[in-house]
């Protein structure tokens, strides 16, 4: 028997392998509420009045900075956003120093985003308050996974037994490897799709299949996840040409029509159109991309919620 | 003043004996050993029983860090670590500021340690001006005030010509040629050992070839010149291979590997504990095991600990801008004789001091390493039996970023002492 959780073990949330199968359970239940309040002419709810947030953002970021933004201020907390672009020990503040001046702010929660993978456990090291890994390096981004984890459970209705195909750039995909952990924790099987040189070391390790050739790692598949490939790791010699990245690793139209009818094609966005993806597939009736953004919100302010509302009162759920 | 140590059970490895007895000192040499040793009147007397009485540790791989980084460690405090963990002699690396690439350098050097040293030292100069790896390091010089051996440690010297060339010069003066084996071209941006970890944690990987490489190419190389080439802090098991292919055709090869290369793996990089971060990175165990046996089976010859201290305040930051190193001086010793000998039995304590002592003396050429009538009388004796737990606050040198803090440990040396002078009684500095 599977116990239900009622709260998270931890004051922050780092990564999708620290949590627990009823903990990923708990925030999605709790994400189906607020995608309720998401959909009243009223969005605003009080149950984090009074509370502080701080977004730290070392690195450039629309979607995600603005998602939690909202998220937060749709629970009345007080959100603050930093944007500091400058991140290395040699220039500016260090981290260290950054996160005693925000301590000595009195912060409720801290978000950050990091270029470097494990500076939010450094953070969660050294600060009384809690900590949201909202991306950090090629680690982890849990928030994402969550997001992708709600997403496929409300169309397909559940998780268990699903055949996710994660296709691209897995070896520099911080939003790859929380899948994969989220995925494999509610019971998916998992199949990763990219040439050697996009694979990292060992990664069967974490239960995984690895697949070289698109088809033979999509064709099966319930679900289809899309990865952002990046230009610049050309340069790196990890692969030739976009054009031909697109030839063989593509999602486009044609792919699309040969995959099962009720497939689902997921992306995290930014898409590169006529890269990973094209407009037939990414538009398609097959595509829950723009509702990925959404329900993004919904799970954020669960989180939030779990993390900072605990003790107060369910008025606004019930 | 005549020192007696009495009592003590005296490991001497040149004769692979070791029995109970007295050894007496005077005026820096070892004067007498044996039982019952009458040492008159006017003798300092240090009674070992129960411990053992051996050659004081050599350690050919260390960073003092001075002149240049004496934020980190300094002549005087690396020193003083080295003696707590029964080090005697130790060569610390060409990569200070100003490098150690000229004759004046490595005297400013020997005149510190006159001033300040705790323990015998002795300079690495480097293989190029100014680490650069272009051109040569005045290495005649440097010879000529006494140093045995070069080395660009921290850095490979990337043009095979180059190294080539250096390798030819420096036999001129009879240097041994140390190296570091990292091929930058596929370390680049690295900060940990490729594997299942670095996927999981998501930092850039290290593969083991980018050692391997390297060694291959210096170990031809060394063949091509004839030159001793020694090579530093081995870490995986396709470096033992070959190096022990080398040693096989009779190319001049020796090797070292340090105790954390020897203890831990990458699985202890999982919290991004900043002390873990070290180059080469800690590898697998299955490359351990490699490291063990060769260890053993002499495919390589000794222990060194690459002591590398940072200051606390720069092991404060993100994995990925924490300066890489160890500060291994003052646990080398108890981490292998309770992993090595204690738990696991693979070691017997003889191979281990061997190692530790002898090996490394006679591969650099010092007459040091054992406890024989009329040697210099550089002496550690360790207390075998007492468990003792690694704290912070009482690790000496300036450095304390060492993933061993926190852990229990068995081999604690309890007097120490250099050419005749104690350094080190009852586990306090002396000096």
């Amino acid at each position: 028997m599977v116990l239900k959780a009622t709260s998270l073990s931890k004051k922050d949330l780092l990564g999708l392998q620290e949590l627990k199968a009823e903990e990923i359970g708990l925030i999605l239940d709790t994400a189906e509420s607020m995608k309720e309040i998401l959909s009243r002419k009223v969005k605003k709810v009080p149950a984090l009045r009074g509370k502080t947030v701080i977004n730290l953002f070392y690195e450039p970021s629309t979607r995600t900075s603005s998602s939690f933004n909202l998220a937060g201020k749709y629970l009345s907390a007080d959100v603050m956003n930093l944007s500091i672009s400058q991140s290395s020990v040699h220039k500016g503040e260090s981290l260290y120093d950054t996160a005693r001046t925000i301590e000595a702010m009195n912060a409720d929660l801290i978000v950050i985003r990091h270029k470097a993978a494990g500076a939010p456990h450094f953070l969660a090291r050294y600060l009384e308050p809690g900590v949201i890994n909202a991306g950090d390096g090629m680690h982890e981004h849990p928030t994402q996974a969550l997001l992708d984890l709600f997403t496929i459970r409300e169309n397909k209705g559940s998780i268990s037994g699903q055949k996710v195909s994660i296709v691209g750039d897995i070896s520099h995909s911080r939003v790859a490897r929380s899948n994969i952990w989220g995925l494999k924790k509610m019971g998916a099987d998992v199949t990763l799709v990219a040439p050697d040189t996009l694979i990292p070391e060992d990664i069967e390790d974490m239960g995984v299949k690895v697949e070289n050739r698109l088809w033979a790692g999509i064709e099966s598949a319930d679900i289809v996840y899309l990865l952002r490939i990046q230009l610049e790791r050309q340069k790196d010699a990890l692969f030739s040409t976009l054009r031909e990245y697109a030839r063989f690793y593509g999602v486009n139209g044609a792919v699309l029509s040969e995959l099962s009818p009720d497939v689902l094609i997921m992306h995290p966005g930014p898409m590169n159109r006529g890269v990973e993806v094209d407009d037939k597939a990414a538009d398609s009736s097959n595509s829950v991309i723009t509702e990925q953004v959404t329900n993004g919100l919904a799970v954020r302010m669960a989180i939030f919620y779990l993390l900072l509302g605990r003790g107060g009162k369910d008025e606004f759920i019930d | 003043m005549n020192l007696l140590i009495s009592n003590g059970r005296v490991i001497d490895p040149v004769n692979g004996k070791e029995f109970e007895a007295d050894l007496l000192t005077a005026e820096g040499k070892i004067k007498k050993i044996g039982k019952d040793i009458d040492a008159g009147d006017n003798c300092r007397i240090i009674d070992a029983s129960g411990k053992i009485v051996v050659p004081g540790l050599i350690d050919l791989h260390v960073h003092l860090r001075e002149p240049g980084f004496e934020h980190k460690e300094t002549i005087a405090s690396g020193t003083r670590s080295a003696a707590r963990g029964g080090f005697t002699s130790v060569f610390p690396m060409a990569n200070t500021d100003p490098v150690v690439d000229n004759a004046s350098v490595v005297e400013f050097i020997l005149s510190r340690a006159r001033e300040e040293a705790a323990v015998e030292i002795y300079p690495v100069g480097s293989i190029t001006k100014n680490l650069a790896g272009e051109e040569l390091s005045e290495m005649g010089a440097m010879a000529s005030k006494g140093a045995k051996a070069v080395s660009d440690d921290g850095k490979t010297v990337a043009s095979a010509a180059v190294m080539r060339r250096a390798m030819e010069y420096a036999k001129n003066f009879s240097l041994s040629v140390i190296a570091h084996c990292e091929d930058e071209n596929l370390s680049r941006g690295g900060l940990m050992h490729e594997g299942y970890y670095s996927t999981v944690l998501g930092l850039p990987p290290i593969p083991a070839a980018a050692e391997e490489i390297i060694i291959a190419r210096d170990l031809i190389l060394a063949e091509l010149t004839g030159v001793h080439l020694h090579i530093a802090h081995v870490s995986t098991s396709g470096s033992v291979n070959l190096i022990r292919r080398a040693k096989e055709k009779g190319i001049k090869v020796t090797a070292e590997v340090t105790p954390h290369h020897l203890t831990l793996t990458h699985s202890e990089v999982k919290s991004y504990n900043p002390h873990t971060k070290v180059n080469p990175p800690l590898r697998t165990q299955k490359d351990i095991t490699a490291l063990r046996e060769g260890l053993k089976n002499g495919i390589i010859d000794i222990v060194a600990t690459d002591h590398a201290p940072h200051a606390s305040h720069e092991k404060m930051a993100e994995y990925e801008d924490v300066p890489s190193g160890i500060s291994g001086l003052e646990t080398a010793f108890a981490v292998l004789y309770t992993e090595l000998v204690k738990k696991s039995g693979e070691f017997t304590l003889l191979e281990l001091i061997e190692k530790m002592t002898l090996n490394p003396a006679e591969i650099i050429g010092i007459e040091r390493g054992t406890l024989s009538m009329g040697e210099t009388a550089n002496i550690s004796i360790i207390d075998l039996d007492t468990e003792w737990l690694l704290t912070e606050e009482e690790i000496i040198s300036k450095g304390k970023n060492t993933p061993y803090i926190g852990k229990s440990f068995y081999g604690r040396p309890t007097d120490v002492i250099v050419q005749g002078r104690v350094v080190i009684e009852d586990e306090e500095l002396r000096v």
